[in-house]
């Protein structure tokens, strides 16, 4: 075990060198790309060889490290839950490493600067990441969240030219510090019941049910922030597509991830003793960013703000599954507790694979054409067909199909909620199938985003010039999403043996796995129980495979073989010209018409002064005028009266000086 | 669960049966529903001719068509036709019921119905993309619906295996529960909307603007379009062999033995005609729905089936 907290450390430090190492871009921009990149490769392949190790060995190993204040030392500790997230982060700065070379390749020409800038941060942003999850202090993890939410501050805010990221980047750095006060409240609850910042003093604390269920909720409002859960999730559709494509993988795919992470850590490791009412709360918010998440992903026509809407849908249903995890726990059933915990873990590292995968796909993109907007795109398969069956093969497993990996864990999730049975509340019962509607309406939507950034961007015929040219992606970028891709179809159909490593987790803090009766049956998932429910992902590929096989010996032998290529007929009209096509707009406007209550639309139709009409369509989030703009107001006039007290008189600021001075005395005095 | 080799025999002659049965079944609804009209109709065995014909026939592929356009048929058909052979036909206790349960049918259907889509936006024209965005914006009410009215009999049967739930329905002395007629009247409004019926679509027009299935496979031609078709049939056997066996289960094969499976066979053949005789008066005195009606049609499956669960979770598992 000491090998896996080697192997970690190794991680951090090989993360933490090639920040410096970038330093030398600003001699030579070439630096980055020869020696820091893959330099983080090398730390992401070591981070993901100790958290498998972890998950194996299922040991706890916990050391201390003579850094931080003199009499409170770092400790640092990696058990399971530690470990399958570091596999997480390891495997997306892998293929990041793999990535980012033929990115920075096209932009090292004379930017040393920003280069060393870009690679300093990222190896910094990663080191944080890998000390989030290795911290067994309070102090050390908030340290390090701190360093991940500034590092990535600055990588959102790396195209800073445009007044767009900028803003973004604000927004960002402004609720990341929100979220980052509400779980540092939330650490003193537990510090202060524990008497000490260490993780062991907050485990062992005793928690009244009023204190549990405030550091819970300061939690939950934090790590709820990181995540992007609705209604906090303001900052992320514009956050994640400002910076460069491969950091919005590694925040999509990673940094959310350790939000779950810390929301894991503290509820179910630390508070220990959950409150079902907790679980109610997690599945309601969930199922409302699920919801708002895949809504408005399929509204957006920028392709990378759709990715991270979609992003906001998938943390949601990440938090459904802690929550019915939660609420089975508080209820008592254990095992269906460890159930829905294994499915959002399951589908955490699931959305962290194709999420990754498809913006690194983005990324392709953008490099290939220089262009976002999926309303220029089109025919894109034919001219990047690698890209192009990567980024199918990730849409898939988005949308939750057979057999890839989205499914399985939506399976499991869809599993877990049929079992509320045994709960013995009508309204509890009750609310859980209300949930599972949300989610089934959510999987359908998310197909149809599947459907239209698919058909839009990479069938039919390219609609802007520079699209008709596109370049095919480079080798590394290929190579990067082909890795994911075969993840994402590993982990579709091997299940039985990715819950087998995942079980290690509930095991360590629940302090058991899934029960006797769902023995690992090899080729059969059955979670619960064989007549319960069971499903093969290979034999249902195997059968795929014949029945296809049997199909196409059929037409072999009966069928006339022979295609002829055609103009398109179309209905007998002329051959459609690129402009003829259904746009993403067009595509969505039945849905946007159904679901426009829940959306701010705007259209605007005027006639221009030369006679042409224009018609404008403006999509928004409803929460924006209902909670983001109230409450800057009221910042904004709280701080208008507040500037009454700056007088500029020494006097009436020695005033109140004296004024709190008292009010302070007294409550001293009160209080002792 | 005895698994052999004769059950896995039993297992693939049921999925040929769908595939030698759907074009059938689409044939006898034509019919009635012409003799309905005081037409005389086409023969029973017309849709095989259809499909014949179009295997003799050459397909053409337009030439802004990608890879996935002719791959997309195969996808369709087989994901589809395994969807269908996971539902017990004849016979229960079948090893196939193992490989996939009701929420992995559900999911191959809506893989199918991804790459249908996929595949008509392929080409680049426009009645592909109206015809995928409508069958996109339909799937996105329906499935709801159909997950909703399915977890209502997964729960009640403690199983989403479909041999046990259909099973526990055959020995629970058939009590009227409101939660099944709810899901009974979500899962047909489901299966017309699916299989693309009136008053959702019509399959019996091709220049419409209304249109839905048969937009998006205007380009198709040859080969590829009579998988599309067989995938369109079965689909219609699969939703009304999973209507007949989980509400009117009586008669299906418990035991592998020929005089069961006989009775079984007769069974499902009498159950199918019986409900293309009554999808084909209903296609006869409705009329078909404006687009924009559809959701409210669809809505209203999605309350009957949540309905049907949440009376079941309320008012039956306590008591």
């Amino acid at each position: 075990m000491a090998m896996a907290l080697t192997l970690s450390g190794l991680a951090v430090a090989f993360a933490l060198g090639s920040a410096i190492l970038s330093l030398g871009a600003v001699k030579d921009g070439r630096v980055i790309r020869i020696l820091a990149t893959p330099l983080l490769g090398v730390a992401g392949v070591s981070a993901l060889a100790a958290g498998v190790v972890a998950l194996l060995t299922g040991e706890v190993a916990t050391a201390t490290v003579p850094l931080g204040l003199p009499w409170l030392p770092w400790q640092i500790r990696l058990d399971a839950l530690s470990g399958f997230f570091m596999m997480i982060i390891g495997i997306l700065i892998s293929v990041v490493g793999i990535h980012a070379p033929s990115y920075l390749r096209g932009i090292e020409q004379g930017r040393g600067e920003a280069l060393a800038a870009l690679g300093g941060f990222t190896g910094l942003f990663l080191t944080g990441m890998l000390l989030v999850v290795l911290a067994a202090d309070a102090f050390l993890f908030m340290i390090a969240w701190e360093l991940m939410s500034l590092a990535s501050y600055f990588l959102v805010a790396f195209q800073h030219e445009h007044a767009a990221n900028r803003r973004a980047a604000f927004l960002y750095l402004l609720m990341a510090h929100v979220g980052g006060l509400a779980i540092l409240l939330g650490f003193g609850v537990l510090a202060a019941f524990g008497e000490g910042f260490s993780f062991a003093a907050m485990r062992a604390a005793e928690l009244s049910a009023l204190w549990a269920s405030l550091a819970f909720g300061l939690a939950f409002i934090g790590f709820g922030m990181k995540a992007g859960l609705v209604p906090l999730h303001a900052w992320l559709p514009e956050a994640h597509p400002a910076a460069p494509s491969h950091v919005s993988a590694l925040m999509s795919g990673a940094m959310l991830k350790v939000a779950v992470y810390g929301f894991v850590r503290l509820t179910f490791d630390l508070i220990g003793d959950v409150q079902w009412s907790w679980g109610v709360l997690v599945i309601a918010i969930g199922a409302a960013s699920s919801l708002m998440g895949a809504l408005l992903a399929l509204m957006q026509t920028d392709l990378k703000r759709l990715l991270a809407y979609s992003s906001v849908e998938n943390l949601g249903i990440i938090f459904i599954g802690l929550g019915l995890s939660l609420l089975f726990l508080g209820r008592g059933h254990t095992l269906l507790g460890v159930l829905a915990l294994i499915a959002a873990l399951y589908h955490s590292l699931n959305h962290a694979l194709f999420k990754g995968l498809l913006f690194l796909g983005a990324g392709a993109i953008l490099h290939g054409t220089h262009e976002r907007d999926l309303e220029q795109m089109g025919g894109l398969l034919r001219r990047m067909p690698w890209t192009g069956l990567f980024f199918l093969i990730g849409g898939l497993s988005l949308a939750g199909l057979p057999p890839f990996n989205g499914f399985v864990s939506e399976w499991l999730i869809f599993q877990s909620a049929l079992q509320s049975w045994v709960i013995d509340n009508g309204v509890l019962r009750a609310l859980i199938p209300i949930a599972m509607a949300v989610l089934a309406l959510t999987t359908a939507l998310v197909a149809a985003t599947v459907v239209k950034t698919y058909g839009v961007a990479f069938l039919g015929q390219a609609r802007s010039r520079h699209v008709r040219r596109a370049r095919p992606a480079p080798r590394g970028m290929r190579l990067a999403q082909g890795l994911l891709a075969v993840l994402c179809i590993l982990l579709g159909l091997l299940p039985t043996w990715v819950i087998g490593l995942i079980e290690s987790v509930p095991k360590q803090i629940l302090g058991t796995g899934l029960g006797d009766a769902a023995t690992p049956h090899g080729l059969w998932l059955a979670p619960i129980a064989p007549e319960t429910a069971i499903y093969s992902a290979p034999l249902a590929l195997l059968s795929l495979l014949i029945l296809g096989g049997l199909v196409s010996l059929v037409l072999r032998r009966g069928a006339v073989r022979r295609v002829r290529h055609c103009d398109a007929w179309d209905c007998g009209f002329a051959p459609p010209t690129p402009r003829m096509q259904y746009t993403a707009t067009a595509f969505a406007q039945p849905l946007r018409r159904v679901f426009a209550m829940l959306m701010q639309i705007e259209t605007t139709q005027a006639t221009r002064e030369d006679g042409t009409p224009r018609y404008q369509l403006k999509i928004g989030d409803r929460l924006w005028g209902t909670l983001y703009l109230p409450v800057s107001a009221m910042v904004e006039s709280a701080a208008r009266r507040i500037v009454r007290l700056q007088s500029g008189h020494v006097r009436g600021y020695l005033g109140w000086t004296l004024v709190t001075l008292i009010l302070l005395l007294w409550v001293v005095s009160v209080v002792d | 669960m005895a698994v052999t080799a004769s059950t896995w025999l039993i297992s693939v002659i049921e999925a040929l049966l769908y595939l030698a049965l759907a074009p059938l079944l689409v044939g006898w609804v034509r019919k009635v529903r012409a003799r309905l009209q005081n037409r005389r109709g086409a023969p029973l065995l017309q849709p095989y001719r259809d499909l014949r014909k179009l295997l003799v026939k050459e397909a053409r592929v337009a030439h802004t068509a990608s890879p996935l356009y002719r791959l997309a048929p195969y996808v369709v058909l087989t994901a589809t036709w395994l969807a269908a052979a996971s539902i017990p036909m004849v016979a229960l206790d079948l090893p196939i019921a193992t490989v996939a349960d009701i929420i992995v049918l559900v999911g191959l259907l809506a893989l199918a119905r991804v790459f249908l889509a996929l595949a008509a936006m392929d080409v680049g024209t426009a009645f592909g993309g109206m015809g995928a965005s409508r069958e996109m914006l339909i799937s996105a009410l329906a499935e709801p619906a159909l997950l909703m009215a399915v977890f209502t009999l997964a729960m009640t049967a403690h199983s989403t295996n479909l041999t046990i739930l259909i099973g526990h329905h055959l020995s629970d002395d058939f009590l009227l529960r409101p939660s099944y007629l709810f899901a009974l009247i979500g899962l047909i409004l489901v299966a017309i909307a699916e299989t693309g019926r009136i008053p959702i679509d019509n399959p019996a027009t091709h220049l419409e603007l209304t249109m839905v299935h048969e937009a998006m496979v205007l380009e198709y031609s040859g080969r590829h379009l009579a998988m599309l078709e067989a995938a369109a049939q079965i689909k219609l056997m699969l939703y009304g062999v999973l209507i007949a066996n989980i509400f009117l289960p009586w008669g299906i094969a418990q035991s592998i033995t020929p005089a069961a499976l006989a009775v079984g066979l007769m069974a499902i053949l009498l159950k199918l005609a019986l409900l293309g005789v009554a999808l084909a008066v209903a296609e006869t005195v409705v009329a078909k729905l404006r687009l924009f009606r559809a959701p409210a049609f669809l809505n209203l499956a999605v309350l009957l089936s949540l309905l049907g669960l949440l009376s079941h979770v309320i008012l039956e598992v306590g008591a």
